[in-house]
C-alpha cells in the first residue's frame, strides 16, 4: 500500500512537471510568434494595429493610475515610518533618505506595480481570452483569416511593455513623494532638502535596474495571462479557475524573477 | 468544379479514431448537409473542413487548395472566399453587432468607414435584423445571433458558406426562418453551403444532397431520397431517431411556453 502511494505521487509530480513544461513551451512560442507578427505582420497583411495598441495601453496604463498612486503612496508612507524607526535605535535616521531612494527604485516600485498589473490586467486578459475561446471567437477569427496571434495578443503585449515601466516610473515619484511627507515632518528637514538628498542617493543604473525589471515583468505578465486563458476548458466555471491560476501564476513569476535579478545584479 | 473535396480523411483523439477515412465532394452551388447524431464526428469533420485541425491522414481541399498545405499568404486569400458561421455565433461580445459585420472588412479592405456602414447595412437587412446594428451580442435573442452571424459570414460575399447547427437550440418556428434564409443566400448569392446539423427536418428543408455520418464513417451520402430509401438499419435508425427526437423536442418547447421549467 505504502508503494501504491509513492508511486502515485511519483506520477503526480511526474505530469504536474510535463504540464509545466508544456505551458513555459507553450509561453515561449507564443513570445516569439508576437515578435514574428510585430516585425512581419505588415508584408503579411495581418498588421498590429496601433489603434488596438493604444486602448489596451489605456486599459492597462491609464484606468490603473488612482489604485497604484494611493498604492504607492501608502507604501511610501509605511517605509519612510519604519526606516526611521528602525535607524533611530543606532542614531542613523539622517541617512533614511538613502534608503527609501533605493528600495523604492531598485525594489518596490516594480514588484508593488508589477503585482498591482497582474492582478488588474493579467487576469483581465486571461478571462477575456478564455472566455473568447469557450464561445468560439477565436475560431471565427481563424476561419476569418485574422492571425489570433497578431490580433488578440501583441496589443496587449507590447502595451504592457511599454506601460508597466511607465507606470512604475510613476510609483517612484509617488512613493518618494509620500515618504518624503514623512521624513521632512519627523525629522524636520524641509521637503527640498529630503528630495535632495535622494537625487544625490539614486544612480543611473538604479533606475534602470527597476525598469529592466517592470518590462521582464510586463512580459511575464502577458504570457500567463494568455496562456491560462487559451487553456480554458469547461465553460465558465473553466474560466474562473484559470483567471485565479493566471493571478497565482503571475504574481509567483514576479516575486522568483525579482529574486534571481537582484541575486544576479545586485550581489 | 468541386468546391470542397474531403480524401481518405482519418483523425485521431489519443489512441480513439474519431474519423475514419471519410471521402466527400460538395459541387459548385450545392447544398450538403452533413448530418449525425452526437458522437458520429460530424462537428471533428466542421473543424478539418475549416482547417482547424490537422488530420492523421487524408486531404481536405476548399476551393482547389489543399487546406494543409498552403502557404500563409493564399491560405489568408482562400479565407476570404469562406464565410463560417458557428453554433455558439461567436459574434464578439465587447463589439456591436454592426462592427462584428465590419471586422472581416476592416481587417481584409481598404474601404472607408461610410462604405464599410452601408455594406453592414445591407448584409443585416438580408438577415432581417435591419435596425439592430447599435446592439450588442449579450442584448440578441437565440435566432437574432444565428442570423447575425450569417451576416457576418457573408460580409466579404464568400464562394463557400459554412454553418455549424444554424437551427440548434431555437424553436421551430424560427428555426424553419433559419432554414428559409440559407435557401435565400444560396439563390440570391449563388454560395455553396455545407450545413452541419442533427436536425433531421432542418436537413430535409434545405438539403441538395445528404451525408450521414455515424460512428466516424459516411454511411449515407447522396439525394434526399437516395438516403430516405436507403436499407442500412444504422441510416433508418437514425431517420426514424427524427419522430422521437421531434416529440420529445416539441414537449420540451411547450413546457418552456407553459413556464414548466
Amino acid at each position: 500500500m505504502k508503494g501504491e502511494a509513492g508511486v502515485r505521487l511519483l506520477d503526480r509530480i511526474g505530469r504536474a512537471t510535463i504540464e509545466w513544461l508544456d505551458e513555459i513551451g507553450f509561453a515561449a512560442k507564443l513570445f516569439s510568434e508576437s515578435l514574428y507578427w510585430l516585425v512581419v505582420g505588415h508584408r503579411q497583411k495581418q498588421p498590429v494595429r496601433f489603434s488596438a495598441v493604444l486602448a489596451q495601453a489605456r486599459e492597462i496604463g491609464v484606468d490603473a493610475l488612482p489604485i497604484l498612486t494611493v498604492l504607492t503612496f501608502t507604501i511610501g508612507v509605511m517605509l519612510a515610518i519604519q526606516g526611521i524607526y528602525s535607524l533611530r535605535s543606532f542614531g542613523a535616521e539622517s541617512r533614511v533618505a538613502t534608503g527609501i531612494a533605493l528600495s523604492v527604485v531598485r525594489e518596490f516600485s516594480s514588484l508593488i506595480t508589477g503585482i498591482l498589473v497582474a492582478g488588474r490586467s493579467g487576469s483581465a486578459l486571461a478571462a477575456r481570452l478564455g472566455t473568447m475561446k469557450i464561445n468560439q471567437e477565436i475560431d471565427a477569427l481563424t476561419v476569418m483569416g485574422i492571425e489570433p496571434v497578431r490580433y488578440l495578443v501583441v496589443p496587449p503585449l507590447v502595451a504592457m511593455v511599454v506601460m508597466l515601466p511607465l507606470l512604475t516610473l510613476w510609483s517612484h515619484l509617488v512613493a518618494l513623494t509620500g515618504a518624503g511627507f514623512v521624513v521632512s515632518h519627523d525629522l524636520e528637514i524641509s521637503f527640498g532638502a529630503y528630495a535632495s538628498q535622494i537625487i544625490e542617493a539614486l544612480r543611473l543604473g538604479d533606475l534602470a535596474h527597476g525598469l529592466a525589471k517592470s518590462a521582464i515583468f510586463a512580459v511575464l505578465i502577458t504570457l500567463v495571462g494568455v496562456v491560462n486563458g487559451a487553456l480554458v476548458d469547461g465553460g465558465a466555471e473553466g474560466v474562473g479557475r484559470m483567471t485565479t491560476r493566471s493571478v497565482v501564476h503571475a504574481i509567483s513569476a514576479i516575486v522568483v524573477t525579482d529574486m534571481i535579478f537582484a541575486f544576479a545584479v545586485t550581489r | 468544379m468541386n468546391v470542397v473535396e474531403v480524401q481518405g480523411l482519418v483523425t485521431h483523439y489519443g489512441d480513439r479514431m474519431v474519423l475514419k477515412g471519410i471521402d466527400l465532394s460538395v459541387a459548385e452551388g450545392e447544398i450538403m448537409v452533413i448530418m449525425g447524431g452526437s458522437g458520429s464526428g460530424k462537428s471533428t469533420l466542421f473543424n478539418h473542413l475549416l482547417g482547424l485541425l490537422r488530420p492523421t491522414q487524408g486531404v481536405v481541399r476548399l476551393l482547389g487548395h489543399d487546406m494543409h498545405h498552403l502557404p500563409a499568404l493564399e491560405m489568408l486569400a482562400l479565407r476570404r472566399q469562406i464565410g463560417v458561421a458557428f453554433q455558439s455565433g461567436a459574434l464578439f461580445s465587447s463589439l456591436s453587432l454592426a462592427e462584428n459585420i465590419k471586422l472581416p472588412l476592416r481587417e481584409h479592405s481598404d474601404l472607408d468607414e461610410k462604405t464599410m456602414n452601408i455594406i453592414a447595412q445591407m448584409k443585416l437587412e438580408v438577415v432581417n435584423l435591419a435596425g439592430f446594428g447599435d446592439l450588442k451580442p449579450s442584448e440578441l435573442s437565440g435566432g437574432m445571433i444565428k442570423r447575425a452571424a450569417l451576416a457576418r459570414a457573408i460580409v466579404l460575399d464568400p464562394r463557400l458558406l459554412f454553418c455549424d447547427e444554424p437551427s440548434a437550440g431555437l424553436d421551430p418556428a424560427v428555426s424553419s426562418a433559419i432554414d428559409e434564409l440559407i435557401l435565400r443566400l444560396r439563390e440570391a448569392l449563388g454560395m455553396s453551403i455545407v450545413v452541419v446539423t442533427h436536425d433531421l427536418d432542418s436537413a430535409f428543408r434545405i438539403a441538395d444532397r445528404i451525408c450521414v455520418l455515424d460512428g466516424g464513417e459516411v454511411i449515407a451520402l447522396g439525394s434526399k431520397d437516395a438516403v430516405r430509401a436507403s436499407s442500412l438499419p444504422r441510416v433508418q435508425d437514425l431517420l426514424n431517431r427524427r419522430n422521437v427526437e421531434a416529440l420529445l423536442d416539441r414537449d420540451a418547447y411547450l413546457r418552456r411556453l407553459l413556464g414548466e421549467g
